[in-house]
C-alpha cells in the first residue's frame, strides 16, 4: 500500500440505490486526482466517506496508513477537506471560523499558518465581516483556507470551482497547481476543462462504478475527434469533395465558418493527405488545425451508454 | 479535553453573535419577573423566599429551553456545517457534548442575571439563603434536563421549528408524568409498576421538592441520569443520521 489514500472495494447503499458500488483506487503524493462523472454518480458519497463523514456499507479506506473507520481521528488529522458548497458558520467572521478550526486542528505555528493561509487566499479585506455577507468566491476561500490550515498531506475537496465566476475559478486552480507539488489532491467536478487545467489522473464514475482511470491525455485519445483535422476556410466544392473522398476520413463535419473538420478512422492520421489535398488545388496558405481530442465528447461517450 | 473546549466556546460565543442571546435573557428576565410578581403575588406572601419566582421556571423552560435546543442540530443539518464540523479530528461525544454545555451554560448565564431578585429578598427581609441557593441549582439542572432532551431531538431533523415543536411537547409529557393528564392515558394499557415508573420520571415532582429546601440525593441523580441518557442518545442520532 505505496498510495496516501487508498480505496479498496469501496460500497455504499442507501436503501436500494447503489450509491458506490465496488470503487478501488489507489493515490499517491504529487497526483491529483479529478473525480469526474455526471451528477448523481457517487463522486460526493466517495468523498464523504474518505474523509470518514459516512460509514461505508462494505470496503475500506486508509489515509496515510490510518484507516478511516477504526481510526477515525489519525486519519481526519492528515487530511483538509472542502465539502460540497464549502459550508461554514454564517454568524462567524472568517477570523473567527479560522481560529476555531486552528483551535481543533492545532496546527505547530498557529499564528505562522493563519497568516499563510489568510494572505495565500487573500481573505484579509474580510477578515473580520461575517460568512454570511461575504460573497461566493470569498466564501469558497473561507473554505479552502479551512482545508489548508493544517498543511494537510492529503486535501480532498468537492467541486471547488462550482458556482464561481472565471476569474475565482481561476484563482483557485492556480492555487490548486501550487499546492500540488508534494500533496494527494482529490478533486470531484463536473467541469471538464478543470480536469485539463489541474488533474494528473482523471477517474470517471457513473452509477457508482468506475468507468476509466487515466490521464487527462490518454482520456482525450479516446475521443473520436483525437487527430482530427479542421480546415479553417471557405472551401469551393470540388475541395470539399476530394477531402471528403479520402480513404481514412470517417467523417466530415461542416464549421460555422465554411470550414470543415474531418475525423479520421480510429488509429489514423489526416494531415499529410489533407495537405496533398489543398496543394493540388492551390491552397497552401490555409490553415489547418490538428486536434487533441474532445473531454466532453469522451465524457458524453463514456457516461451516456450507462444511463440508457 | 480541548476539542471540547473549542466547540464549546464557538457556540457559546456564537449565542452573543446574534440576537438569540439578547432577546433570550430579555424575556426570561422580563416572565421570570413578572410571573413572580403578578402571578406568584410574591409580595402578597409577604415570605422572604423565592418560592414565587421559581414555581414558574419549569413552564418558561417549557417554552424558552427548546428555542435554544432547536438550532443546536438542526441548524448544522440545514447548513451543511456538520460535514466540515463531523471532518475535523473531534469525536461523536465532544461535539454533543460541548454543544450541549454550551446550551446549558447559556441557560445559566441567564439564570444567574436573576440575582437582583436574590437581592430584592435579602433586602426585604431575612431569607434561608441555603433553600435559595438549593432551588437555584434545581433549576439549573431542570434547565439542563429540557436542554438535552431538545438537543437530541434537533439532530434528528434539519428543521428546527420541528425540533422546537417536538423538543416542546416531549418537554410537556416530561414536566407533567406524573399528572392525570398523562398517568391516565398509560394506566388503561400498561400494569401498575410501569405507569409508577412513568409518574417517579415527573419533571414537577423532583424540583418542586427540591424548591421547597429539601436537597435529596434522588431528585438531584434523577435530572443527572435523565441528562446522561437523553445526551447518550444524541450521540447514537449524531452517529446514525449525520447526513440525513
Amino acid at each position: 500500500m505505496s498510495g496516501s489514500v487508498v480505496v479498496e472495494n469501496l460500497v455504499k447503499i442507501y436503501g436500494d440505490l447503489h450509491a458506490v458500488d465496488d470503487l478501488s483506487f489507489e493515490v499517491g503524493s504529487g497526483e491529483v486526482l479529478g473525480f469526474l462523472g455526471p451528477n448523481g454518480a457517487g463522486k460526493s458519497t466517495t468523498m464523504k466517506i474518505i474523509t470518514g463523514f459516512l460509514p461505508p456499507t462494505s470496503g475500506r479506506v486508509t489515509v496515510c496508513g490510518h484507516p478511516v473507520e477504526t481510526q477515525p481521528e489519525a486519519a481526519k488529522r492528515c487530511l483538509g477537506y472542502l465539502p460540497e458548497g464549502a459550508p461554514a458558520y454564517s454568524e462567524m467572521t472568517p477570523w473567527q471560523f479560522l481560529n476555531f478550526v486552528a483551535d481543533i486542528r492545532r496546527p505547530k505555528d498557529r499564528r505562522g499558518r493563519l497568516d499563510w493561509v489568510i494572505g495565500q487566499l487573500g481573505l484579509e479585506p474580510v477578515l473580520h465581516r461575517p460568512v454570511d455577507t461575504l460573497s461566493k468566491g470569498y466564501r469558497r476561500r473561507v473554505g479552502l483556507a479551512q482545508a489548508m490550515l493544517h498543511d494537510p498531506r492529503v486535501l480532498i475537496m468537492d467541486e471547488p470551482t462550482d458556482g464561481l465566476d472565471p476569474n475565482q475559478k481561476r484563482q483557485v486552480r492556480d492555487f490548486i497547481n501550487e499546492m500540488a507539488k508534494d500533496k494527494t489532491i482529490i478533486i470531484s467536478t463536473h467541469i471538464l476543462e478543470e480536469v485539463e487545467a489541474i488533474c494528473t489522473r482523471a477517474i470517471i464514475v457513473s452509477a457508482g462504478k468506475i468507468l476509466v482511470d487515466e490521464t487527462p491525455e490518454e482520456l482525450r485519445r479516446r475521443s473520436r475527434y483525437c487527430n482530427a483535422v479542421t480546415v479553417q476556410a471557405e472551401l469551393k466544392e470540388p475541395v470539399r469533395t476530394a477531402l471528403g473522398e479520402l480513404e481514412d476520413v470517417a467523417v466530415v463535419e461542416p464549421e460555422r465558418n465554411q470550414g470543415l473538420t474531418l475525423i479520421p478512422r480510429p488509429g489514423c492520421t489526416l494531415e499529410g493527405a489533407v495537405r496533398d489535398v489543398l496543394l493540388r488545388h492551390n491552397l497552401k496558405e490555409v490553415p489547418l488545425h490538428i486536434q487533441a481530442g474532445r473531454l466532453d465528447d469522451v465524457f458524453h461517450t463514456l457516461t451516456h451508454d450507462v444511463h440508457e | 479535553m480541548n476539542n471540547l473546549i473549542a466547540i464549546l466556546r464557538r457556540e457559546l460565543v456564537g449565542y452573543f453573535q446574534t440576537p438569540v442571546a439578547y432577546v433570550f435573557i430579555m424575556i426570561f428576565l422580563l416572565l421570570s419577573g413578572t410571573l413572580s410578581f403578578y402571578l406568584g403575588n410574591f409580595y402578597e406572601r409577604e415570605q422572604a423566599d423565592l418560592g414565587a419566582f421559581f414555581t414558574f421556571h419549569p413552564w418558561l423552560y417549557l417554552f424558552l429551553v427548546p428555542a435554544i435546543s432547536m438550532r443546536l442540530w438542526a441548524e448544522e443539518r440545514k447548513t451543511g456545517s456538520i460535514e466540515l464540523l463531523m471532518t475535523l479530528p473531534v469525536t461523536v461525544p465532544q461535539a454533543v457534548l460541548g454543544k450541549f454545555l454550551a446550551a446549558w451554560i447559556f441557560t445559566g448565564i441567564a439564570l444567574f442575571l436573576t440575582f437582583p431578585l436574590w437581592l430584592t429578598v435579602n433586602y426585604l427581609g431575612d431569607p434561608d439563603n441555603g433553600i435559595i441557593l438549593g432551588a437555584y441549582l434545581g433549576s439549573f439542572l431542570m434547565a439542563g434536563g429540557f436542554m438535552a432532551i431538545g438537543a437530541c431531538i434537533s439532530a434528528t431533523t434539519r428543521n428546527q421549528v420541528v425540533a422546537f415543536i417536538l423538543s416542546l411537547v416531549t418537554c410537556f409529557l416530561f414536566l407533567l408524568s406524573g399528572f392525570p393528564l398523562v398517568l391516565d392515558f398509560f394506566q388503561l394499557w400498561l400494569p401498575q409498576p410501569v405507569v409508577d415508573a412513568i409518574a417517579s420520571l415527573s419533571f414537577l415532582t423532583h424540583f418542586s421538592s427540591i424548591n421547597k429546601g429539601v436537597i435529596d440525593l434522588r431528585d438531584l441523580s434523577y435530572f443527572v441520569i435523565l441528562i446522561s441518557v437523553w445526551l447518550y442518545a444524541n450521540m447514537i442520532v449524531v452517529r446514525a443520521r449525520k447526513a440525513a
